[in-house]
């Protein structure tokens, strides 16, 4: 049995499809990404596996449980880790998790044993008694983590576990995401908008306008990009470009001052080039593809970090000021 | 069914911790009432004199500003469920296995226990009006202001189930309190008013909470003029419990819909 079934799930708001017929399978054990830009749709699929939204058409089931007729179990074998802090700021940190702990109904001695462990795991042991809103966007981050795996969850879900955090806190959260996968086989079911991150995926999903356009590992992903980017700067960049139309049959773009294409087996070609171009050469870069080139190839568009950073600092100011008040 | 009756205990819980760790809204919650005590107390207690034999006029109000207290308080429940949407604790809650109801019901009996702590605070202002207490009132008094509460605490989340922010949640409090205070029977007797201003008494369930708060302190009101006659029928305090606790399961219910409902 699939950790999650999704079978032509679709929400739609007022004219809006946020989530557009998608269907796919996540296997056990593995971390399953769902990579996307902002609005693409993916914290809607998430909501929706969660039970916090209803589905306006389709069926998916999480652990083999209907997400409509049988959310109770669906709820008591999933955690979550949403991309807004759903602490209680007002409380500590052992408060928290003492809250989930009641709340999933985890027995006594259970209870104080894991409650340590978790807190031990994510480095927090020694601010257990300490106040939510004193804590860093990190440390927040760390504490939901912990809650979400109290009541011991057959598939976590974490929607961008990562955003607004600065790298050193994002590396302990993907040694965490792994190391849990390593020793529980727990799946784990992500959602992001960094390129880098999806690489630590077993699997992607790439949804953009609430479809998937793409699903496989991050490495097949990249070879149907069509090998290596090739990055050129000539002394005469227009006879360049005829020549490598001509007598290469690749496809170049000229952009910002220099030549770009993608060729299969980038380094072999590079040394038949520079052995055999007739203009004079300035510069040559290689390099692999990347899951940016992916999205790039298959929707025409780049998944622009810089847009979506400036949307998460405006997010994360005005939840800033709300709570400032 | 379990999973109803944990929604209620870990959600009341939780309300409470966060009361305790909140202590300013201790006081805030104190304020008016007193103001309205002294103010009114002070300022006709002289001019009325004794309302029916036994009673004057700051006895008369004292169960009324009682009243007051628990009403600030239960509406409160409201204001944190705002809270915890705005904040986003409340997708922490409706994912975990709590039953809905169960969630409703907790922060309805959460507010209601806070709410009855307070009233039960204002006793200590009895001695120093002249008001006699006694045990057994004290005793009569915990159930009968722990009706009043949950039921109001379910008016202020049947609101709260819809709003998004505080502070439409606010407003809209703001503008409630005034009338469900000032035609609940506190600063008179509902029985010698205006047509108009007693139908609106009598329709405001606020009314008989008041009333059987005053039956506590008062004894029976059966027979004078300061009761409240609905249909002919002076109202016991059974007769007003009843009633509060019926009004109290019908927005209970609202709430629960409206609840399931917003996604």
């Amino acid at each position: 049995m699939p950790a999650v079934s999704v079978e032509k799930l679709s929400r739609i708001f007022g004219t809006l499809k946020a989530v557009d017929s998608v269907s796919f399978e996540v296997n056990r054990g593995e971390i399953f990404g769902f990579l996307g830009p902002n609005g693409a749709g993916k914290t809607t699929t998430i909501n929706m596996l969660c039970t916090l939204l209803k589905p306006s058409s389709g069926k998916a089931t999480v652990n083999g449980y209907d997400i409509i007729k049988q959310q109770a179990q669906v709820r008591r074998s999933i955690g979550l880790v949403f991309q807004d802090s759903s602490l209680d700021e007002y409380l500590s940190a052992e408060q928290n998790l003492l809250f989930h702990a009641y709340a999933y109904g985890i027995p006594g001695k259970e209870r104080k044993k894991r409650i340590n462990e978790l807190l031990e795991l994510v480095g927090l042991k020694d601010r257990r008694k300490s106040k939510v809103r004193t804590f860093s966007g990190g440390m927040k981050r760390r504490l939901e983590l912990a809650r979400g795996l109290l009541h011991e969850p057959e598939v976590l879900f974490l929607d961008e576990p990562t955003l607004g955090l600065d790298p050193q806190t994002r590396h302990h959260i993907w040694q965490y995401i792994r190391q849990l996968q390593n020793k529980n086989n727990l799946t784990i079911f992500l959602t992001t908008h960094y390129m880098d991150e999806a690489e630590n995926c077993n699997r992607i999903t790439i949804i953009d306008n609430g479809q998937i356009i793409a699903l496989d590992t991050p490495a097949k992903l990249k070879d149907c990009v069509g090998g290596d980017l090739v990055t050129l700067k000539a002394e005469d960049n227009r006879t360049a470009i005829t020549e490598l139309k001509q007598k290469y049959r690749v496809e170049p773009l000229f952009e910002n001052g220099s030549i770009s294409f993608y060729v299969p087996k980038g380094e072999e070609f590079i040394a038949q080039l520079v052995f055999r171009f007739e203009s004079r050469l300035l510069s040559i870069n290689i390099r692999r593809p990347t899951l940016d080139d992916v999205f790039l190839k298959l929707t025409g568009r780049a998944i622009r970090d810089e847009e979506a950073s400036f949307q998460d600092q405006l997010k994360q100011a005005s939840r800033q000021r709300m709570r400032g008040r | 069914m379990t999973s109803i009756f944990r929604g209620i205990w870990v959600v009341a819980y939780r309300e409470l911790v966060r009361f305790v760790s909140e202590r300013s809204r201790l006081i805030s919650s104190f304020a008016m009432p007193l103001i309205f005590l002294i103010v009114f107390g002070a300022g006709f207690s002289r001019m009325i004199g004794t309302l029916v034999p036994g009673v004057d006029y700051v006895q008369f109000i004292y169960p009324g500003i009682i009243a007051m207290t628990v009403l600030m308080n239960s509406l409160m429940s409201g204001v944190s469920v705002v809270w915890d949407r705005e904040f986003g604790f409340l997708k922490e809650i409706l994912v975990s296995p709590l039953d809905r109801r169960g969630i409703l019901l907790g922060k309805a009996s959460g507010s209601a226990t806070v709410a009855v702590l307070q009233g039960m605070m204002m006793l200590l202002l009895a001695p120093l009006l002249g008001i006699p207490i006694s045990f057994k009132m004290i005793i009569t008094l915990i159930p009968v202001l722990f009706v009043i509460s949950v039921s109001i605490s379910s008016l202020g989340l049947l609101i709260a189930t819809r709003m998004r922010s505080q502070q439409g949640f606010q407003m809209i409090i703001q503008l409630m309190i005034m009338p469900l205070i000032f035609l609940a029977g506190v600063f008179y007797p509902v029985n010698n008013v205006p047509l108009v201003m007693e139908i609106i008494s009598k329709v405001n369930p606020l009314t008989y909470g008041v009333d059987a708060i005053r039956q506590v302190f008062l004894g029976s009101t059966e027979t004078s003029v300061i009761g409240v006659t609905v249909f002919g029928h002076t109202m016991s305090i059974l007769d007003n419990i009843l009633l509060v606790a019926a009004f109290g399961f019908i927005l209970l219910s609202l709430a629960a819909v409206s609840f399931n409902r917003s996604d």
